[in-house]
């Protein structure tokens, strides 16, 4: 619940593997070293790879108490593409943004989505598969929702990054998800 | 439970520890046996099993030289603590030559 | 409040239990794998593989060993830690009553979670409240803060020499245990060493000076150590006070066994664990809305807070009080609420009290659902209703 809009409420979609817990973990690593409140959980479920999976990330200026699932978030993050987007999407708030890993175009993501939201698209696989040389695609997700939604500094998740992985992966990490920063549309 | 009064939870060890080893010997069992052993010190070989068998432990030994009828000498004597024994028979059970006999307390 | 004593780091709970442990410097680490416990002590293992804690992490076959391996451990006079969740909690049972009954002061992080069966990974207090008999003291946090700090307090309450009791901190399976936030924790685990100093204060097998620990007590003896554990238990209450106030002055952060938000309405909604931190937003809302509610956070569930409880709650028109286990056959199946109507009756206080079961088994509770709850024991109390009966919120027919 949104009282003094002091705060930002982001939603994660992927599937088993890709991430998804992670990426929601490393954003809410980089807020608290940039030195704000966040959170940050997953919707637990049997952790196994292909499933679908939720997680969530609260940013705040303020400490954060609430620990009920966000329904209505300000932002989705959809990092697998064959999952059902609309359904993603449920809850949005009005205005509220989805940052998509897609290889469509904008055009098209905004047809399938309508007009209700905001729509940003990084094809994040592609990154992946170049820099990581794996379809993990979290970093570059991360990347682009520091460009679309500049409340975390690209420095403090270079720093969780190195926080969670070993040099040599921390490395490859940030260099994705520094190439999305650069190339996420919106 | 004896003539003595008995302590309450004020000056009791806590949780149940009994805090001073060795406390057994304020407590003889001798008055539970109904048959007793006797070490019957001719036939006995001073195997000490019966010294190794006995759970109390009240088989002792003691440094009291014996000869035997036949002329065999022993530096040491094995013996009963009647105090302690509660006249299970391990050890009349053990004895490999028969040396203990088990016989009814007159009381 | 990042300076030089406290390192501003992310946590989730499971990770600020290990470092609690880490940090009283514990010499014994039991512990054996279940979910959502295990992260805490693969952290604690870590710890120790990296050289920053000097323990010995005994790999057990099960929770049955490894509350076995503790009060060995325990006995010899080592600091003790161990952690674990819902059936692991079940098989240690029996040896709970000896930890206490002996007397060792032992520390165990619980990461709540529903009962089998059905299976249920997922969180809510029905193996903490199993608990509630055997003689240990509960603390329940509220965040990964509350853990870290918690866990620290827990040393210094079980290792009085006027307590002597084993210490459970339960936090919220995956709802806390898997969430990370923000945990300020010591730089230098050194400014814990005068708080808790390492003092053995309570007898301890020593070949020196040999002692029997465990033997039987005959129908003589055993009512009077069970009294000396009421009384130790009866005490325990102003050490973990005093153990608070003292953690606050040396470390600025401040707890109470009772803890209150929004002080001074005549509606009050009682919790435990990290739902309460939804019960303060969906407050902050209900406020905004005209509605004054206070929240009340039940931190200590063993000894029961009576005096401080009485103080919050005397003086309400009504109490709201949402469990998040069943004692199933009780006459009221909301615990808390239970024991809060036992305290209204003793102290003869006549507040009309509504018991909601809400979030078992990690079924979602939102700020939507306590304003849900909030008017209807509203609705009811205006009715003039007096419901004697748990209301099981949410549940689908």
């Amino acid at each position: 619940m949104d009282i003094e809009h002091k705060r930002v409420e982001i939603r994660w979609h992927g599937r088993g593997g890709q991430g998804t817990v992670t990426a929601s973990i490393i954003l809410a690593e980089a807020a608290i070293y940039q030195g704000k409140y966040a959170q940050a959980y997953p919707e637990f479920g049997a952790e196994r790879r292909g499933a679908p999976v939720r997680a969530y990330t609260r940013i705040s200026e303020e400490p954060i108490y609430s620990r009920a699932p966000i329904i209505n978030p300000d932002v989705v993050v959809i990092l697998d593409p064959s999952l059902d987007k609309k359904l993603c999407i449920e809850g949005l708030k009005p205005n509220g943004i989805v940052i998509l890993n897609s290889g469509r175009s904008l055009d098209i993501l905004r047809k399938e989505l309508g007009s209700g939201v905001k729509i940003a698209r990084i094809d994040a696989t592609k990154i992946a598969l170049e820099i990581i040389k794996a379809p993990f695609v979290n970093m570059a997700m991360l990347g682009a929702i520091a460009r679309v939604i500049p409340i975390v500094d690209i420095k403090y998740i270079e720093e969780a990054i190195r926080e969670s992985f070993r040099a040599r992966v921390a490395e490859a990490n940030i260099q994705a998800m520094r190439r999305a920063f650069e190339e996420v549309e919106f | 439970m004896g003539d003595k009064p008995i302590i309450g939870w004020k000056s009791i060890p806590l949780g149940g520890s009994i805090t001073e080893p060795g406390n057994s010997i304020q407590r003889p069992t001798g008055d539970w046996r109904v048959f007793k052993p006797v070490i019957n010190q001719e036939k006995c070989i001073r195997c000490l099993l019966c010294w190794i068998y006995c759970p109390e432990p009240s088989i002792h030994i003691i440094d009291k030289p014996y000869k035997t009828l036949t002329g065999r000498e022993w530096k040491f004597s094995v013996e009963v603590n009647y105090s302690f024994c509660k006249g299970c028979g391990i050890c009349v059970e053990e004895c490999p030559v028969k040396a203990i006999d088990f016989i009814e307390e007159v009381r | 409040m990042e300076n030089s004593i406290w390192k501003r780091i992310p946590l989730n709970s499971n990770y600020a239990a290990a470092y609690g442990a880490k940090d009283s410097d514990v010499d014994v680490v039991a512990a054996y794998p279940i979910t959502p416990q295990t992260p805490a002590v693969e952290k604690i293992a870590d710890f120790i593989s990296n050289g920053e804690l000097n323990a010995e992490m005994i790999h057990v076959e099960s929770e049955h060993s490894a509350m076995s391996a503790c009060i060995g451990a325990a006995a010899v006079g080592a600091r003790t830690f161990t952690a674990t969740s819902a059936q692991g909690l079940e098989l240690m049972h029996e040896l709970l009553h000896i930890a206490s009954g002996l007397r060792l002061p032992i520390v165990m992080a619980v990461a709540s979670r529903a009962l089998s069966a059905p299976l249920s990974i997922w969180g809510d207090y029905s193996d903490v409240i199993n608990i509630r008999d055997t003689s240990w003291i509960i603390l329940i946090a509220s965040t990964a803060q509350e853990v870290y700090d918690s866990i620290i307090q827990a040393y210094k309450i079980a290792e009085d020499p006027d307590v002597l009791l084993p210490v459970v901190v339960a936090y919220d399976g995956f709802m806390m245990s898997h969430t990370y936030e923000l945990v300020y924790v010591a730089k230098n685990p050194e400014i814990f060493r005068d708080y808790i100093p390492k003092k053995v204060n309570w007898t301890i097998l020593n070949v020196e000076k040999p002692i029997t620990m465990g033997a039987v007590a005959n129908p003589d003896w055993y009512y009077e150590f069970k009294y000396q554990q009421v009384l130790a238990m009866k005490r325990s209450y102003s050490v973990i006070k005093n153990s608070a106030k003292e953690f606050e002055k040396r470390y600025g952060r401040s707890y109470d066994t009772v803890e209150v938000y929004n002080n001074g309405g005549k509606i009050a909604v009682l919790t435990y664990g990290g739902l309460f931190g939804t019960v303060v937003e969906a407050i902050d809302y209900m406020n905004k809305q005209g509605t004054q509610i206070t929240g009340i956070k039940l931190r200590l569930f063993r000894p029961f807070p009576l005096q401080e409880i009485r103080k919050v709650i005397e003086d309400l028109k009504m109490l709201i009080v949402i469990d998040r286990a069943i004692s199933f056959g009780a006459p009221i199946e909301g615990t808390v609420a239970m024991e809060i109507s036992a305290l209204l009756h003793r102290e003869s206080i006549d507040i009309p009290i509504y018991s909601y079961i809400a979030s078992i088994g990690q079924r979602t509770t939102t700020e939507e659902d306590i304003i849900g709850i909030v008017k209807d024991a509203v609705k009811l109390f205006e009715s003039g209703k007096r419901i004697s009966e748990s209301i099981y919120w949410g549940v689908r027919e």
